[in-house]
């Protein structure tokens, strides 16, 4: 049996220690009423080499971006993963390993949470991390419940622009009566500040948006900031790691807590996960903050070294006082994110950045071109935008996905009355030629 | 004792440093104060390291040598599954064509991977003996907090809304009272009786018409099959409430018996223990939930179907669900592991998984049993709770025992927990090690019970032999230190 070792000698010696004549002895305590009498009816088992024949079968059945020309974005991005991202986070000492509870053995990863706690920090502009989350989304939701916990309020304003996906997660969590949650609308591309200010008041414990925003757009967050002070509720921000190599950190522009999408950095695409959730937060948080935290300490010799710290917030100690239920978060790839960003530094992230910043505008300015295409809004963005089109986009999308182009996404698949828009995003993966051609074929259908 | 240090990452930084090779502009520059506006664009930079792609590699290679895996050494980490990790499932699960999928492509361009979920699913349902299953969320205490909310759903549904409280037991995993608070659920722990299991007195006192449902895991957590179940879900079920099945233990019981037979109306399953998923040093994980038929209608959307042509397609009009607990599918990568584990092991494998995983811990127990404590003193199942209560007379603890066993280079049980033995060790060996290692293990935890008595500083001194000493926790925690920061008077911007 693959990888189980024993020969029927081991069994024998074994049974015999334990003073049995059978392995189903031990099963005793289990009913007879609720014995399996039959054998699981599942496929009949492969060997090594059938497997790989197999998997690589429907793996093929599968047409990713590489076989297209992709501008899809929308919460899950395709940049450059330089090659030494995977050799370092295929050391099993890393991957075979579990939470690092014993801290002398696990001095590895302790290290890593603790340097990738640092980055989130620098990026973000706030003062404390942990060691990862789940996703995005859920690292946007647990914000939101930490804002609750925080503030003892129980209403939560979500931006129209923040990913769906993300609000329909936070709606989740939210939804055992923790508290209510309410949409902002963004007329013109940007989270409106009228009706913010119409709708904030000290019932409300967070304001959640995104920066750039769903639509590509880099919000005003200094203005969205002073209205959350006015009246007490955190700015929550979800930020895209990658345009925070040009951009200012949300921390510096007055948001609370910072949380994010990481598979940008470092880790593939694979049809949505595993992927990293990162949080940052302002060190008045820092007790509601959820999950793992390194910290670093000493041993009796003065040896600087890493724990997992301020587990009194935790699950296994708190049990239902705690917080949050999180365990095993995404510890792998925080790790590919904290090698990418080491590998990017100071200059290759704001390198990075400023590639997707020129090519997006490139491809916006010459799609504009293109009769009766334009802006949807006519605000400042990042990687991604919003174009009209005179037909739906769905349509476009079907067509030139015929031509080995994934244009984008639509709209329309989120928001009512936008079913002529389509979001685009343009990486630094993305050349010339390749954008050149989009124009061409979008201009041939229109 | 070789003690070392390793520089942070920032303390290896030379300005000017690049560890990557991008490719230049093709296409004109835009001033990015004028694309976006001056008060938003930051003028340097994030301040991130700067090294050569060697610096980066020696480092992390170096990190890495300061950790250990199940690759490295004998893990038995009670309750955590810590089994070897097939290295052909590495290999599969990055096959381009999986990796190179965006979740938002048309599921045509995908058909490859929703097939391999389709049929997780329906492994899992096999597996567990329930009707449908989700693979949405990401770990096992986000497959309880989903299946806490299909609870939730039912009750609701039913017009049912008086149900706030959710039972589990005194020795559940935490994640169990944190994953209902966190759902909005009010906790009442259920007492354990002297044999280990759930103390039928106490649950039906504690059932009532207020009761959503009960949380368990079957085996518990001290490693023992409660011979009451039935009973015990008859007694929720008798009052309306539905039985949760916590799957962190399915490693003792896969093809021997089942959840759904046992009565559980959903459960969750973790495939980082069970099916053989290395664990990441923390993730990633994933915690697929699996249902009975009076709960498919509320599981999380989207759900992955097939249609009468055989075609695969994600199906987000399911008005019913609960909604989403993550973005797009769940932990995919991870899925394709477990898959390939699944469809080599077949169903006579798994099997065998199980009963070796139970023989191997009975192993262990009677070689240890004389030299520990041992509060329940039964057949154990996959793992076994000792206790070092008898070694406190010579001032050595559960923790002591741990860190010498680093000396040992063996990674330790996990210690204190369950919470209802005292200095418990929870030893988990898993099938997939030999009765060679599995001897030296107990060799190590004897000769240091007798260390205990005849040089126990050695013990109380532990580890020896590790990178740094026993580090200081309580330092850690109250002068908390979570991010390197620049030397004062060092060169900012």
């Amino acid at each position: 049996m693959p990888y189980i070792p024993h020969t029927p000698r081991d069994q024998e010696r074994m049974m015999r220690a334990i003073g049995i004549g059978a392995v189903d002895e031990l099963f005793r305590d289990v009913p007879e009423s609720l014995r399996l009498r039959k054998q699981l009816d599942l496929p009949e088992p492969l060997s090594e080499m059938e497997l790989v024949a197999e998997l690589n079968e429907i793996a093929n059945a599968n047409r990713g971006v590489d076989h297209y020309t992709s501008f899809l974005g929308a919460g899950a991005y395709d940049h450059f993963v330089p090659s030494a991202v995977n050799h370092l986070v295929s050391r099993s000492e890393f991957y075979t390993a579990y939470t690092p509870y014993q801290a002398e053995i696990s001095q590895g990863i302790l290290q890593a949470i603790y340097e990738f706690q640092t980055m989130v920090c620098i990026l973000t502009g706030m003062d404390v991390a942990n060691a990862s989350m789940y996703d995005g989304a859920t690292a946007a939701a647990e914000a939101a419940v930490m804002s609750l916990n925080a503030s003892g309020r129980k209403r939560v304003l979500v931006s129209q622009f923040v990913n769906p996906e993300y609000r329909s997660v936070i709606s989740t969590y939210l939804s055992g009566g923790l508290a209510t949650v309410d949409e902002l609308a963004c007329p013109g591309g940007v989270t409106g500040i009228d009706q913010l200010r119409a709708m904030l008041d000290d019932s409300v414990a967070s304001v959640i948006v995104q920066y750039p925003n769903f639509a590509g757009i880099v919000e005003d967050l200094e203005a969205l900031a002073g209205e959350c002070q006015r009246v007490g509720a955190a700015l929550i921000v979800i930020a895209d790691p990658i345009s925070l190599g040009l951009l200012k950190s949300p921390g510096a522009l007055g948001a609370d807590i910072v949380v994010g999408e990481g598979q940008s950095m470092g880790n593939p695409l694979h049809f949505g996960g595993p992927y990293l959730g990162f949080m940052g937060a302002r060190v008045k948080y820092l007790r509601y903050l959820p999950g793992r935290i390194s910290g670093a300490t000493t041993d009796g010799e003065g040896n600087r070294g890493f724990v997992l710290t301020l587990q009194a917030r935790e699950q296994h100690i708190r049990r239902e006082r705690a917080y949050s239920n999180i365990c095993t978060n995404q510890s792998l790839n925080a790790l590919a994110a904290t090698i990418y960003l080491s590998l990017m530094g100071k200059t290759g992230l704001r390198r990075v950045a400023e590639l997707c910043l020129n090519k997006s505008h490139y491809l916006a300015g010459r799609l504009c071109e293109i009769d009766g295409v334009s802006m949807a809004y006519e605000a400042p963005f990042f990687k991604e935008f919003v174009v009209r089109l005179p037909m739906p986009a769905e349509e476009v999308v079907n067509k030139l996905r015929t031509h080995r182009i994934l244009a984008g996404v639509p709209m329309g698949r989120y928001y009512s009355g936008m079913e002529n828009l389509l979001l685009i995003c343009v990486t630094e993966k993305r050349t010339k030629e390749d954008m050149d051609e989009f124009v061409q074929r979008l201009g041939a259908i229109l | 004792m070789s003690r070392s240090t390793e520089p942070l990452i920032f303390e290896l930084s030379s300005p000017g440093r690049l560890g990557v090779d991008l490719p230049r502009c093709d296409v004109p520059s835009v001033d990015p104060g004028k694309a976006i506006g001056q008060n938003l664009v930051s003028s340097t930079g994030p301040d991130l390291p700067e090294l050569s792609e060697i610096d980066v590699i020696r480092h992390f290679t170096r990190l890495s040598k300061r950790n250990i895996g199940v690759d490295t050494s004998f893990y038995p980490l009670g309750s955590c599954t810590m089994k070897y990790n097939p290295k052909v499932n590495e290999d599969l699960a990055s096959l381009p064509g999986f990796a190179s999928v965006h979740p938002l492509q048309p599921a045509d361009d995908a058909q490859g991977t929703l097939r391999l979920l389709y049929e997780l699913e329906q492994f899992l349902v096999e597996i567990g003996g329930m009707d449908a299953a989700s693979l949405q969320p990401a770990a096992g205490a986000q497959g309880e907090m989903t299946g806490l909310m299909l609870i939730r759903a039912y009750h609701m549904a039913n017009g049912d809304s008086a149900r706030r409280k959710i039972l589990v037991p005194d020795s559940s995993h935490g994640t169990n009272p944190a994953s209902a608070a966190l759902t909005g659920f009010e906790v009442v722990e259920v007492m354990s009786n002297d044999r280990g299991g759930v103390d039928l007195e106490d649950l039906k006192r504690l059932t009532d018409e207020t009761v959503a449902g009960l949380m368990l895991t079957n085996p518990n957590t001290l490693g023992l099959f409660d011979e009451n179940i039935e009973e015990i879900v008859k007694i929720v079920h008798n009052a309306g409430g539905l039985a949760y099945y916590d799957g962190a233990n399915m490693n003792a019981i896969l093809g021997i018996c089942r959840p759904g037979d046992m009565g559980f109306d959903v459960m969750h399953f973790n495939l980082h223990k069970t099916f053989s998923t290395p664990h990441g040093g923390g993730g990633p994980g994933s915690g697929p939930v699996a249902v009975k038929k009076h709960l498919t209608r509320f599981l999380p959307k989207p759900r992955v179907r097939k249609d009468s042509d055989g075609r695969y397609y994600l199906d987000n009009d399911c008005p019913d669900s609960i909604g989403k607990v993550r973005s797009f599918c769940g932990n995919v990568g991870v899925c394709i592991k477990a898959y390939c584990y699944i469809r080599q092991m077949g169903a006579a494998g798994l099997t065998e998984v199980s009963k070796n995983a139970v023989l191997n811990a009975n192993y262990l127990l009677s070689r240890l049993k004389g030299t520990y404590d041992l509060p329940y003193d039964r057949t154990c199942m996959h793992e076994f709770v000792l206790s070092a209560e008898n070694l406190k007379s010579s001032g050595v603890k559960a923790r002591d025992v741990a860190k010498r066993l680093l000396d040992y280079g063996v990674h330790p049980p996990t210690v204190y927990f369950p919470l209802i033995v005292h200095e418990a060790l929870m030893v988990e060996p898993t099938e997939t090690e030999t009765i060679e290692t599995l001897d030296a293990f107990a060799d190590a935890m004897i000769a240091i019970a007798r260390e205990s008595e005849s040089d126990k500083e050695k013990v109380l001194g532990a580890p020896h032999e590790t990178v740094v000493g026993r580090l200081d926790e309580v330092l850690a925690a109250r002068k908390p230190d979570l991010r390197w920061k620049p030397r004062a008077g060092a060169a900012a911007e």
